[in-house]
């Protein structure tokens, strides 16, 4: 089942023609509970397609069907990690993981009522991810892997039935990267929500997607699409063994491709 | 001595004492500096023998303070209250403004001129105008003293909600917030260590609007006695006035200055508070 559906969207930024073409007649399709990955060169229009689906942006032109729904405005089931942690400085790491609880609903009119319930979910994601005692730490205390693991737990706190991740583990070094692809897939295996990464760590892509999608230079749109078939849960290893080393490969030469299109 | 103690590779612990004492220093430094500088105006006044109603030794201020202390406490109380109920009307305004201007680029451009306008005319000036529609009294000050405050506290808050960083609006606007609550979650907290820095700025500025509003047009406080006393040429009272309103001043600062520290301790990462889990 289809449960998320870009028809042909484009996007320019700017309101006359000389504005940044950045999507140009997009198309995916991203099944119920899949995991796809999007990779492209930079400056591609990744993010900007991550803001379209959710609604941040309007496309230009086509249309964005959510759940069976078209996207008019910003949609209140995904959750979103960026690149960077963009957590709340005045608040704790748990007051930083509950916050989504207090707007979107139906958790938000229940929060006062059942507080101990959700105040027990939002530590137990915490401790999912290892931030066990640091949940009255305040962002600047923690670490940078700390900062976008409670982001993650942020994204993820009010059971979104879509999570959109916008290059989360680009900031960070790759031991806390890998660490962190562990923990995500861990989460994503419990609770199954569709999930659009975009990243551009082929590694990245090849060991957590389901599906890695190719985007052009920009305007992006989809050039290429490669199944992932390897087992779950899979383990660290799996990204240096020949299926995977191939497939990194092969994604690698058509990004090159775009990119040598592009200039 | 302290090259042994380098050579000893003194453990953190031995260390304390001298932090203490670098830590009383700097409570103690303050007094010495203000002593100090009434000290030395006491032994200008002397050796150049200084007539008293061009500038009064610090012993004849703080003498003719103690002979009239009575009226200097009723008046400063009354400057005190007017400040105080001007700066609580400039706080409220400005906090409501700033949301306001802030929050929406629409009512900013539209208002800021305007304000800029506003706030370069002389307040001195304003006074005679409140005069003709308030009377002379405690209201014209109360208004001068408002004038004056809330324009600090305004551009503040609205700087803090207008330069909120959009990567934190959209990390609300994507759960579906709305504007109201963005403004609340984000723009509100955000602002709030530009509101309480805005305080102390404006609590100052609000004794100048009540000093001169009662010097042009009052019967009483200390702007008012400090008139009476120059043109008595009490010139000693006059200074033993000047010295109350620093105090209530500085009294005033104290009080906005604790008040922020415990409500915006995020912002200020104190040094004592180290880091936790690096790595």
């Amino acid at each position: 089942m289809t449960f998320v559906d870009v028809d042909r969207v484009s996007l320019r930024y700017g309101e006359d023609a000389d504005g940044t073409l950045a999507l140009h007649k997009a198309t995916l399709q991203v099944g119920n509970g899949e995991f796809v990955a999007v990779v492209g060169p930079s400056g591609c229009g990744k993010s900007t397609l991550m803001k379209v689906v959710t609604g941040l942006w309007p496309p230009t032109v086509g249309a964005v069907i959510v759940s069976g729904r078209e996207v008019i405005g910003p949609l209140s089931i995904a959750g979103m990690a960026f690149q960077n942690p963009t957590l709340l400085p005045w608040r704790t790491a748990l007051a930083n993981v509950m916050l989504p609880l207090e707007i979107v609903q139906p958790h938000c009119s229940r929060l006062r009522r059942e507080w101990a319930a959700y105040l027990a979910k939002a530590r137990d994601l915490l401790a999912l991810v290892g931030l066990k005692g640091f949940e009255d730490h305040f962002p600047w205390q923690l670490s940078g892997g700390m900062q976008q693991r409670a982001s993650l737990c942020r994204a993820l706190i009010h059971d979104p039935s879509l999570l959109m991740l916008d290059e989360p583990f680009a900031s960070l070094d790759m031991f806390t990267r890998e660490e962190l692809w562990l923990a995500l897939q861990d989460l994503w295996l419990a609770r199954k929500p569709t999930v659009i990464l975009v990243t551009h760590d082929l590694r990245e892509a090849v060991f957590l997607a389901d599906r890695v999608l190719v985007m052009s230079a920009r305007p992006g749109r989809i050039i290429a699409e490669r199944v992932v078939s390897l087992p779950r849960p899979r383990n660290l290893d799996s990204t240096y063994e020949p299926y995977s080393v191939a497939l990194v490969h092969e994604l690698r030469e058509h990004i090159s491709a775009a990119r040598s299109t592009a200039t | 001595m302290v090259t042994t103690d380098i050579l000893d590779e003194t453990p953190p612990r031995r260390r304390k004492p001298y932090l203490l004492r670098r830590k009383s220093l700097r409570h103690i430094l303050p007094w010495v500096v203000i002593i100090g500088i009434f000290v030395v105006w006491e032994v200008v006044v002397r050796v150049f023998d200084i007539e008293q109603f061009v500038l009064p030794a610090p012993s004849a201020i703080f003498a003719s303070g103690w002979q009239w202390r009575e009226p200097i406490l009723i008046n400063a109380w009354q400057t005190l209250l007017t400040t105080v109920i001007g700066f609580l009307f400039a706080v409220i305004v400005g906090l409501l403004a700033g949301i306001a201007i802030g929050s929406s680029t629409l009512v900013y451009d539209s208002f800021y001129p305007a304000l800029i306008g506003f706030n370069s005319i002389p307040k001195v000036a304003v006074v005679p105008i409140l005069v003709i529609w308030f009377g002379v009294g405690t209201i014209p000050a109360i208004i001068t003293a408002f004038l004056i405050a809330f324009f600090p506290i305004l551009v503040n808050v609205a700087v803090g909600i207008a330069t909120v960083e959009p990567e934190l609006q959209d990390v609300l606007r994507a759960l579906g917030a709305s504007r109201w609550q963005v403004i609340r979650k984000v723009g509100l907290p955000r602002a709030m260590p530009y509101f309480f820095a805005s305080l102390k700025v404006a609590i100052a500025a609000a004794f100048v609007g009540t000093i001169v509003a009662e010097t042009v047009a009052a019967n009483k406080g200390i702007g008012n006695l400090m008139l009476v006393a120059s043109s008595r040429f009490e010139v000693p009272l006059a200074f033993a006035a000047l010295l109350v309103t620093s105090v209530m001043g500085i009294g005033m600062y104290l009080i906005c200055a604790a008040v922020e520290r415990r409500m915006t301790g995020w912002a200020m990462r104190g040094a004592d508070t180290v880091p936790a889990g690096q790595g």
